[in-house]
């Protein structure tokens, strides 16, 4: 049998525990035979796995491997799929949001040419004032008009059953299918569920159909043509024709379901009704939603409340007739709840479709209701948002109503229209047989892995119903993940988190100050926290608030050092082994022995390919631990005196306090709609408010040995280390800890110098002692800065930071230089993001912003860097004393380019409007004023101060003038300062899914500057191929090793002529990195800058980032060069090479990596085939880019007349 | 002319065999190498540490960054195969299965347990000996030479016991009492001593202050160290001898032969001249026996050693002896 995942052990009884974007894809995989796959969040795990039994062999039903196609876009992926189809092949893709819409132009032709196939979509929010990963339904809704059947599962067991009826009734009804369930809240939901077999699947697909779906192939052996145009003729009509198999539709399905019954046991309908059979009111529903509303019905039927919950199915076709059946005869009102939102509709989709039925019903034979029901809408759970029994109550509440609000939301608190309902947090349903378990980690400790391992063996190994989910927080590095593990004797319905634990575990003890974990600790509750040091000491650790909470809930408690134990065993920071064991030893879901055993078992199967020594590293910590944990005497009153510290400091601003604080403090859904702009704006500069305290150690500087190069600074990821010169005067009131020194090269004689961290804010990666070059001769492992504890230093380094802060900034018309060293004098205007520890992209875009920060515009596409640019609840890019700052916005993934592109035209725009205004006013501003504004020189800083001072001088002037014109022109005047606009992006977007956009934009000559943070994956989503990855690296939807190489996107548009181009890796040449920045910035036309940008994609120690992108270049892996096509005008060559001939260290370079190296542990043979041919091609890019650096082209200066012989504009200046 | 010997009990044509190196690490080069004659192959060592390192490195860098954003659980593929000593043990088997001739594993382990599990693997994926590569840093303190002396003869007689093919052991030249540790090896039951282990080329840059390792090749100067080891052990243990080091002309190897060495294990010779260079001492060995009428090599092992020699003080304290 074609079964799915390995790791996935079963029982006897063929029940599984897995997630539903598993149960669907094992079905989808099982009876495809194309795969066209995109990754796009939540969806890519199905994609991820269906490439993964692809590549490791697995067959579908009839034997044969499916196709699985990575394409460049969700547009592609269905592109491809349109054609898979034409020509006769059973095809199937997954995606969700964004992704789903880039689809839907052929989805109306897939569906219009009646192609069976089927999607399987996580539905996720669109992306709208902001963009969000999580789910509701508004992009399966934007999808109704394209013909697609939409079929909703609301549970994991649904996904699995629902794929293969949605495949089989596709094929007999020919109209392809939307299958979907709600993205993070089922897709990412670890549930038991029964497997269905081959032969399930077999049972219920027919061979009759796909035979028709064969026959029906485009083929020159039988022509037929399709996809022709129509004229008004006959348009309309064979629109029509099509309508008898819309109507049979449903009819399929529910035969299907039954044969599916007669099978599995398990029955569906169209509709499902649930609760009172003489109901009254009735909430109508689909999603994971349903089934909360399902067990609070049963709650509210137990309590004799005459309620029922109708769940919707079949979507679309909307079979009116079927869904009125459904309802009990005594239904008196209905609530229709819909998990989306069209503004400015009657009534969300649902709504609308519910009072179509009942009013297209009404008048039919016999009357169905005892009175006509009367219904009422609400919108609940956008973007995941929690929907609760305790909302349903409130729902169901209204319905009792005499006169209920017609439209209303729930689970949120409207205070600008008033439309939310209050709901009483305090009701839940029984459930004193579930147990529930809270587990706080962080992302890098392994505590969801083990938790997801924890989850699968009580759900095999005893005979309860389980339910694992997990939230992560919205950071890269230092991430808290909190798991919500549910064991229940009955199905588990409750598809919202925890908010009674009956056993919480902290894995981390800095937690316990960030965040009120024992908040959902039910009475009686056992508490586990992981505690360094003497388990005697802990009690008296524990914040005021804390211990009051263990002593009012009468909490056991439980202490161990887990790190301690990691670290005895050689296990890093791995503590999740050990907390799993404490959790199994304490909670005696199973007997202790037994779970070890478990326990055992499952870190072989997890870990067994990662080698036997981290088998058994891991099994010796299970074996250690128990001996380790310490029960906690409680005592019975509280003794400490000090109380967990504020979210933020007090001096943090209005805004900060009232909204990002309350969200810091994970309480954001206590916000009212008050307190959010209309509009999605938020306020920059707000990152510096959240004080992390992620790094164990942090570097300190030794200013004797300090050579002064501001490596450090430059290569710092995060900002947390920064470089400054001063006057004297400056450090009067300095800390007595503070250090200082005196600036040693020319340019700032006189002046003081300090290195100084940001303490709380480093992130711990290494990268900047790593890059220093200085070392104490007599003691050569001591160098300028070194890391040491960051808990001794904390207190005095932050004051020394802030002193720091406070310190004059250089005055930009006064930098000297913009290199590598004299850019980081320069205010960084992005600070502390959530990028990963160590991450390669964030110091290209810190530079960035020093070198242009303040007259800078920023287009992001989707990845990483819209992620840790923009995720809230707090943003990196700041602002310096004057206010000014990256301004800075994501539209999509797959058009920055174009988008970034708006923004030049906007400002041209401007520029023209302002110019013509100076110039129709020149006579009041004055003629030498207007000269110079109009003529300034703006290359160099100076020169654009200069110009805001003439700005300065320009609106005082205006003040005098009373006419529009003068008011019009004082709104723009500040687009007399050049500004400048950076369409930043990676990989995924510039090479692939964007390439389009990016191309057409560099083919005018607009002024954009295209900054690439080229990590070679798609980064965010998990490190799936894209066409930056090189040859041979292993990638998620490439894990034998990419087989063809990198494309060159730089040669491709430095062939446009009139491109800057340039490749740069600041690990290698800093100075070069500098210079393309200025250069880039500098050229009146279109800009690519290229940059290496190491990332834990590719398998290694991000503190060696630096060391391995200096290997990249040497060994000619990654070339450095710049082109310039200012250089044509002097007769130069436009391409300059920064690197040179290529060492054959390409082997070091690939094998230092794990994305290479696996692939040589895999293959050696295929390994040594790509070494060679990596090797060969750093040998032939080399040679190439040498011969086109000296070439010679014919040169005229601007203005001069075109000659004769001119072979177009290709390779002309401006 | 018979160029017949014997080493670890293996029957061999002559004592031309290939030291442990990289020179085995490719299939083709391997298949050239007994081409052109090679009388045994000794593969690169197995670094019990190397792979537990990078096991555990692979692992800390895989899941450090997974099931940490709600994007993305994980950033590579599941791997396909089990980062342990698989791919050393899958070229192991390639190499038997493309040659004949003798594959003898090399195995540098750390822990007793280590060394005796791999062994065992090696023996398995079907090593015709294995050659225990014995080194110790000698830079801690607090451990005595009789602890180090002890710990490398436990290993060698577990990993004796543990497995059923020939087992060698490679030696440092660093060892204050090297006949007793020799003869102890050779008490446990080990059958062959590998004379001598050569170590990387260590250089300070004075600028950087940086350590620099490399490897530089060996030429006929060392041999000296390790003709007069061979000849202290020839005929008082039952152990074969190899010596390693050094060897690089038709003489290297009869000296080394009358020293008392069973085989002479070649690398930088190798390295320097290809493998060819194999065929090209052969037939000088044989030129030169002929030359000087020796009829076979067996005549002449270890004609030159403390035993058979009558002024054994000659290989003492040569340097004494010529200049005060």
């Amino acid at each position: 049998m074609s079964e799915i995942r390995e790791t996935t052990a079963k029982v006897s009884n063929n029940k599984i525990t897995i997630d539903a974007n598993e149960a669907a894809a094992s079905v989808a995989f099982r009876v495809s035979e194309v795969i066209a796959i995109f990754p796009i969040t939540p969806s890519s795990p199905m994609a991820e796995l269906c490439e993964e039994w692809a590549n490791r062999g697995k067959t579908n039903l009839w034997g044969v491997i499916p196709e699985v196609a990575a394409m460049q876009s969700e547009g592609g992926a269905a592109g491809a799929l349109h054609g898979a189809l034409q020509a006769g092949a059973l095809s199937t893709t997954f995606t969700a949001s964004q992704g789903l819409l880039l689809m839907i132009p052929n989805m109306y032709k897939i569906a219009g040419e009646l192609s069976p196939f089927v999607m399987h979509v996580t539905a996720r929010t669109l992306a709208t004032h902001a963009l969000s990963i999580f789910g509701d339904h508004s992009d399966v809704m934007a999808c109704r008009q394209t013909g697609f059947v939409l079929l909703c599962s609301n549970s994991v067991q649904e996904a699995h059953d629902f794929a293969a009826i949605a495949h089989a009734a596709s094929l007999e009804s020919r109209i392809p299918f939307l299958h979907f369930f709600d993205g993070f809240r089922t897709s990412h939901e670890v549930a038991k569920i029964d497997q269905l077999s081959d032969d399930d699947l077999r049972s219920l697909i027919s061979e009759s159909a796909i035979d028709a779906h064969r026959q029906r192939a485009l083929t020159p052996d039988k022509p037929v043509i399709r996809g022709t145009a129509q004229n008004p003729d006959v348009f309309f009509q064979a629109r029509e024709a099509a309508n008898l198999f819309y109507d049979a539709c449903a009819g399929i399905v529910v035969r299907l379901m039954r044969t599916f019954a007669e099978r599995t046991g398990r029955q569906y309908g169209l509709f499902d009704y649930e609760g009172d059979p003489e109901a009254e009111r009735v909430i109508v529903i689909m999603g994971s939603g349903a089934e909360t509303v399902h067990e609070t019905v049963d709650e509210l039927v137990g309590r004799g409340e005459k309620v029922g919950v109708l769940k919707v199915r079949l979507y679309r076709p909307f079979s009116q007739s079927a869904f009125v059946a459904m309802l009990p005869q005594s239904t008196r009102s209905i609530a229709v709840l819909d998990r989306t939102k069209e503004p400015g509709a009657p009534g969300d989709p649902l709504y609308l479709d519910v009072m179509t039925a009942l009013g297209e019903t009404r008048g039919g034979t016999g009357r169905h209701f005892n009175v006509e029901p009367q219904v009422i809408a609400g919108r609940y759970g956008l973007s995941s948002k929690e929907f609760t029994p305790a909302m349903v109550k409130s729902v169901f509440d209204e319905l009792n109503k005499e006169n209920p609000r017609r439209h209303f939301t729930v689970g949120i608190i409207d205070d600008v229209t008033h439309l939310s309902l209050a709901w009483d947090p305090s009701f839940r349903t029984k459930a004193d047989d579930v147990s529930t378990s809270l587990f706080y980690g962080l992302g890098a400790d392994g505590t969801v892995g083990a938790n997801k391992n924890s989850i699968k063996i009580i759900g095999q190994e005893t005979e309860q119903f389980v339910q694992g989910y997990f939230v992560y927080d919205s950071k890269k590095s230092g991430a808290i993940t909190v798991s919500h593990l549910r064991s229940s004797p009955r199905p588990i319905r409750s598809a919202y988190l925890i908010d009674r634990a009956g056993f919480v575990a902290c894995h981390q003890f800095d937690f316990i100050d960030k965040i009120d974990v024992l908040e959902y600790a039910a009475k009686g509750a056992v508490f586990l926290l992981n505690a360094p040091g003497d388990s005697g000491l802990v009690w008296d650790r524990l914040p005021q608030e804390m211990q009051q909470q263990i002593i009012d809930k009468e909490i056991r408690f439980f202490a161990i050092d887990a790190y301690a134990l990691a670290k005895q065993v050689g296990m890093g920071g791995r503590i999740n082994t050990i907390m799993q064991t404490c959790f199994f030893g304490i909670s005696g879901i199973l007997p202790r022995d037994e779970a070890i055993s478990h326990i055992k078992k499952s870190i072989e199967k997890t870990y067994g390919k990662r080698g036997p020594e981290v088998v058994r590293r891991n099994c010796e910590v299970v074996d250690l631990a128990l001996a380790q944990l310490h029960e906690i005497k409680v005592p019975a009153a509280v003794s400490a005196t000090r109380m967990r510290p504020p979210i933020v400091s007090a001096l943090a601003p209005d805004f900060v306090q009232k909204v990002t604080a309350v969200m810091l403090a994970g309480k954001g859904d206590l916000l009212p709609v008050s307190a959010f702009t209309v509009d999605g704006t938020w306020p920059v500069g707000t990152a510096k408010w959240e004080k992390r305290n992620l790094a164990l150690e942090i570097p300190v500087w030794d200013p004797k040995i300090c050579i002064q190069c501001n490596q450090c600074a430059l290569v710092c990821p995060h900002s947390a280390i920064r470089a400054k010169v001063y006057d004297e005067p400056s450090l009067a009131s300095s800390p007595s800890t503070f250090k200082s020194t005196a600036y040693r090269a020319p340019e700032y004689k006189g002046k003081l110098f300090t290195i100084q961290v940001a303490p709380e804010d480093c992130t711990g990666c290494n990268l900047c002692v790593n890059v220093c070059p200085a070392k104490d001769r007599t003691n050569p492992k001591h160098k300028a800065i070194n890391m040491e504890p960051q808990a001794p230093l904390r207190d005095n380094e932050r004051a020394n930071y802030d002193f720091f802060l406070n310190l004059p900034e250089l005055d930009r018309a006064e930098v000297v230089r913009l290199d590598h060293k004299g850019s980081q004098f320069l205010e960084p205007l992005f600070e502390y993001s959530g990028a990963c520890a160590g991450c390669g992209e964030t110091p290209y875009l810190k530079l960035l912003t020093q070198l242009f920060g303040d007259r800078l515009l920023i287009a992001n596409a989707t990845g990483c860097s819209s992620i840790y640019g923009g995720n809230l609840p707090t943003t990196p890019y700041t602002t310096n004393r004057e206010g000014r700052g990256p301004a800075w916005s994501n539209s999509l993934f797959e058009d920055n380019a174009e988008f970034g592109f708006g923004f030049r035209l906007a400002l041209d725009a401007h520029q023209n409007a302002v110019r013509t205004l100076v110039l129709h006013l020149a006579s009041d501003i004055g003629d030498d004023l207007v000269t110079d504004l109009l003529n300034a020189n703006q290359d160099n800083e100076a020169g654009i101060f200069a110009q805001r001072e003439r700005v300065r001088a320009l609106r005082e002037k205006l003040t005098a003038l009373n006419s529009a014109e003068a008011r019009k022109l004082d709104q723009l005047a500040d687009y007399l300062v050049k500004k400048s606009v950076w369409l930043v992006g990676g990989d995924g977007w510039a090479y692939d899914i964007g390439y389009g956009g990016l191309d057409h934009v560099l083919a005018n000559r607009r002024n954009v500057n295209i900054l690439v943070l080229d990590t070679e994956v798609y980064s965010n989503t998990g490190g799936q191929q894209s066409k930056a990855t090189p040859l041979g690296a292993s990638a998620k939807f490439a894990a034998g090793g990419k087989s063809v190489g990198k494309k060159d996107l730089g040669l491709l548009a430095s062939m446009y002529g009139h491109v800057y181009v340039a490749r740069v890796a600041f690990g290698a040449k800093m100075v070069q990195t500098a210079q393309a920045f200025q250069e880039a910035e500098s050229y009146d036309g279109p800009s690519l800058i290229i940059a290496y940008s190491h990332c834990i994609a590719h398998g290694y120690d991000m503190a060696q980032g630096a060391a391995q992108q200096k290997l990249a270049v040497e060994s000619g892996v990654w070339p450095l060069y710049r082109f310039d096509p200012r250089r044509l005008v002097k007769g130069e060559a436009p391409l300059n090479l920064d690197y040179g001939p290529p060492k054959p260290k390409v082997a070091e370079y690939m094998r230092n990596e794990s994305r290479f190296r696996v692939i040589e542990r895999a293959d050696p043979a295929r390994f040594k085939h790509f070494l060679d041919e990596a090797q060969a091609a750093a040998e032939r890019r080399y040679s190439g880019y040498q011969q086109l650096a000296t070439i010679k082209l014919p040169s005229r200066e601007p203005g001069e007349e075109e000659p004769a012989s001119s072979n177009g504009d290709g390779l002309e200046t401006k | 002319m018979n160029l017949n010997t014997k080493y670890l009990g293996i029957p061999l044509p002559h004592p031309l065999v290939v030291g442990s190196s990289s020179l085995t690490n490719d299939l083709d080069t391997v298949r050239q190498l007994e081409d052109e004659g090679a009388a045994a192959l000794v593969l690169r060592s197995l670094h019990e540490e190397e792979v537990t390192g990078e096991q555990m490195d692979g692992f800390f860098n895989s899941e450090n960054s997974g099931e940490s954003s709600a994007e993305a659980a994980s950033y590579f593929p599941e791997p396909e195969l089990a980062l342990g000593p698989d791919e050393y043990l899958e070229h192991l088997r390639r190499v038997k299965q493309a040659v004949a001739v003798p594959v003898i594993a090399s195995l540098c382990g750390r822990s007793t347990c280590g060394w005796i599990s791999y062994a065992r693997l090696l023996e398995q994926a079907g090593a015709d000996a294995v050659e225990l590569d014995l080194y110790h840093s000698a830079s801690d303190a607090l451990t005595s030479a009789a602890e180090v002396e002890a710990q490398m003869i436990e290993v060698v007689r577990e990993v004796k016991q543990g497995i059923n093919i020939p087992v060698s052991a490679k030696l440092s030249p660093l060892f204050t009492a090297f006949a007793n540790f020799a003869h102890q090896l050779d008490a446990v039951g080990v059958d062959g001593l590998v004379l001598f282990t050569r170590f990387h080329k260590l250089d300070i840059d004075v600028v950087e202050l940086e350590v620099l390792r490399s490897l530089q090749l060996s030429d006929s100067s060392e041999l000296q160290l390790r003709l007069r080891a061979a000849a202290v052990l020839s005929g008082r243990v039952s152990a074969s001898i190899a010596i390693a080091g050094g060897v690089h002309t038709a003489l290297d190897v009869i000296k080394a032969t009358m020293a008392g060495a069973n085989v002479t294990q070649l690398i930088s010779a190798i390295l320097k001249n290809g493998p060819r260079y194999l065929r090209t001492l052969h037939n000088e060995l044989r030129e030169w026996m002929a030359a000087y009428e020796w009829s076979s090599l067996e005549e002449m092992r270890g004609n030159m050693s403390f035993q058979r020699i009558p002024n054994p003080s000659a290989y003492e304290r040569a340097t004494y002896r010529m200049f005060h």
